[in-house]
């Protein structure tokens, strides 16, 4: 069990640390290309780590798997929007 | 001072900011993306207050569907923009004045009313077994309550009405939207062939677990109206004619069934709206399945808009 709550805890921080990251990235970076690379590091490494940091503490395979499920739908999503974006930017020119 | 309290308090400056934040947004397009994420913060506050139904109701509906509404309606409104100015100065200073006074009022009267609130939450979850149903909320909404769950389908039937009308009177029983969206975007032609199988699944889930965990008709509904918008937007299927027979039948079905359900209490049981308690969740169930189609052709249509080709 003590193993189990220091895995979630290293596991978890790492996560908040690479959604820090992508956060100052969103904030500071120059152009929409590289702002969305920050945002989806966020997303992609950030909340896989505070899933797998959560695992050790449900009590069911059930929940674990409804757990890693929400991980690869917002990878799907957050794969799909950021296409689209880098689209809309890549046609329109902008910034 | 907790952390958890220190948590909630982050909570609501964030809430707070954001309001602030999109009514000083001087275009209408940031104002609807904050709004969105305004909805998503609100549940999270929903969730704080254990109150998971609406949490859900208000990310799907309140956040979802109605941002989807919201930025339809601020791309199409983008040319008038610039020509309407803003409202005056004193006239938004009133209106924050107004607003500021509701909250303060509704501040008062929780923070300083003495015992407990006056609740009835005791005799309602007494009564639940004899419906089989273990979700207080779900319960409260289809046994208790029932009218106002009736009434608000009423309420989205007409909203769709009133978006119909708009259409011009040759594009009348005609196609939603200005013209067949081609599929060029391949991400999104990939979400939206992968997507729906789950999510299908997941609305039946939630409409599954509504008797007795957070879920129900209105949640699964969006999820449906999601999983269509999506394969609609990604070009795959052009919107339907609205005067098409399963159209027009889906969309009132759901109220009807309800009204049916109804008005077989007066003869069964004793009155409107009750139901006979030996069948009573198998009728409920089966209400809000088909309450369930209604709401996501319903809120699917709202979005795509009044009518606007030939079919």
């Amino acid at each position: 069990m003590l193993v189990g709550n220091i895995a979630t805890v290293v596991l978890v921080s790492l996560g908040a640390v690479f959604f820090l990251a992508g956060t100052v990235g969103l904030l500071r970076f120059p152009d929409s290309m590289t702002r969305l690379h920050a945002l989806t590091k966020a997303d992609n490494l950030g909340l896989g780590l505070v899933v797998l940091g959560l695992l050790p503490q449900v009590d069911s395979v059930l929940a674990a798997l409804k757990l890693v499920a929400v991980w690869v739908l917002t990878q799907l999503a957050g794969a799909t929007v950021t296409q689209l974006v880098a689209r809309a930017v890549w046609r329109g020119g902008g910034s | 001072m907790s952390l958890a309290l220190l948590a909630d308090a982050a909570l609501v400056l964030l809430v707070l900011g954001l309001a602030f934040w999109i009514n000083a947004a001087s275009r209408a397009f940031p104002a609807v993306v904050g709004y969105v994420a305004f909805g998503l913060l609100l549940a999270l506050a929903w969730l704080r207050l254990s109150a998971g139904d609406v949490a859900m109701t208000e990310a799907a509906v309140g956040s979802g569907v109605t941002g989807a509404v919201l930025i339809a309606a601020s791309v199409r409104l983008r040319s008038a923009e610039t020509e309407a100015p803003p409202p005056a100065l004193p006239l938004r200073l009133l209106a924050l004045l107004l607003s500021g006074l509701v909250t303060a009022a509704l501040a008062g009267l929780v923070l300083w009313t003495t015992g407990p609130a006056p609740s009835l939450a005791d005799q309602a979850v007494q009564h639940l077994p004899g419906l089989g149903m273990g979700n207080a909320v779900t319960g409260v909404l289809i046994a208790y309550r029932a009218l106002d769950t009736l009434l608000e389908k009423v309420v989205l039937l007409l909203a769709l009405m009133g978006i119909w009308s708009l259409a011009k009177d040759r594009y009348w029983g005609g196609i939603p939207g200005p013209s067949r969206i081609q599929p060029t975007n391949g991400a999104l032609i990939l979400l939206a062939r992968l997507l729906p199988p789950i999510g299908i699944v997941v609305a039946v889930y939630i409409l599954w677990v509504g008797a007795t965990d957070p879920g129900g008709a209105f949640q699964g509904g969006a999820i449906l109206a999601a999983m269509w918008l999506l394969v609609m937007l990604a070009g795959l299927r052009d919107a339907p004619a609205i005067s098409r027979p399963w159209v027009r039948l889906c969309v009132t079905v759901g109220p009807a069934a309800f009204i049916a359900v109804g008005l077989t209490g007066f003869a069964l049981p004793n009155g409107f709206l009750s139901y006979p308690d030996s069948i009573a969740k198998p009728l409920i169930i089966a209400v809000e399945s088909v309450l369930t189609l209604s709401i996501a052709v319903i809120l699917g249509l709202l979005v795509a808009g009044p009518p606007e080709r030939q079919p």
